[in-house]
């Protein structure tokens, strides 16, 4: 075979990140399997892993986790470029920078489950303002904000519960 | 118990705060928060732009008679109307931006407005 002229050499780092993604995407799907009573209300389990990979290996880490799972996960439901995908971009951009600020909260303090609710707010809150910017051009698009804060709050509580779990748990050795 | 151990001090005070913004945000889009006047039309003129945090009535004179309407702290309705059909009335307590109620024998027609300017079906 002709030795390609460009070596992208593979680092741990690299094997780590897309473990973690498929760790991500999996959970993304389970998500979407699971029913929901209105669009856009979604347990959001793959932000376990955000906040497990924020915790363990750092922001950028974790950005390029969500990054891949978004991207991904959009492949393999059908939604890449679609509407959904930009609302899912969206969220996952503006959680992500909320969870870049919150982290720098003092951990004795705030645990997995503040930036996990953070987290979930930051989300939902740039659906709503790329939905009614972008999709459907009326106030109207507010009328369902009381529902999808609650939906945060809950998911974001329980979703904030699980991966302080995790991380009670001594880390594993290394990923493979 | 053994969940709440992984809940930190700090975790408590965001979970009460989100609480609040959620209670807080149900009066805030949930009681026509965005609804600010009433508008009431005679004969396609604006006959009356009434706040909607007044409680007053209206008799508006058409070519049937009179229409009654009555505004309250956030909404309003056509209490009664000449037509024979009764569609207006019917229609009951309007309170979101854009809702519209017309008794069009009369020629009167009651609207809600809010901040900005709302299309619909009807007048769009």
């Amino acid at each position: 075979m002709i030795p390609s002229v460009t070596e992208i050499a593979v680092t741990a780092e690299d094997r780590r990140v897309a473990w973690l993604a498929t760790a991500a995407v999996g959970l993304s799907l389970v998500d979407a399997a699971i029913p929901s009573p209105l669009p856009g209300v979604k347990p959001g389990l793959a932000n376990i892993v955000t906040l497990v990979v924020l915790a363990r290996y750092g922001w950028g880490t974790a950005v390029w986790v969500s990054g891949l799972r978004v991207l991904a996960g959009s492949l393999l439901l059908g939604y890449f470029l679609a509407p959904g995908f930009f609302l899912s971009l969206t969220g996952t951009t503006l959680s992500l920078l909320s969870l870049g600020l919150a982290r720098h909260l003092p951990r004795r303090w705030f645990g997995p489950v503040s930036l996990s609710i953070l987290a979930a707010f930051a989300h939902i809150g740039g659906q709503l303002l790329l939905a009614r910017v972008w999709l459907i051009p009326h106030d109207g698009v507010f009328l369902l904000t009381p529902v999808f804060a609650g939906a945060a709050l809950v998911f974001g509580t329980i979703n904030g519960l699980i991966a302080a779990k995790l991380l009670a748990e001594p880390a594993p050795s290394e990923v493979r | 118990m053994h969940w709440l151990k992984l809940i930190r001090p700090g975790d408590w005070l965001v979970l009460l705060l989100g609480a609040l913004a959620v209670g807080g945000s149900i009066p805030l889009f949930w009681q026509g928060g965005m609804a600010e006047r009433a508008i009431i039309r005679q004969e396609g003129q604006v006959f009356a732009e009434v706040d909607l945090r007044s409680r007053k009535q209206f008799e508006v004179a058409g070519p049937l008679g009179t229409t009654l309407i009555a505004v309250e702290p956030g909404r309003a309705r056509v209490v009664s109307d000449p037509g024979p059909r009764q569609y207006c009335v019917k229609q009951g307590w309007l309170m979101r931006p854009g809702e519209i109620a017309i008794c069009a024998p009369n020629r009167v027609s009651v609207q809600i407005a809010g901040r900005t300017k709302v299309y619909d079906s009807i007048s769009y």
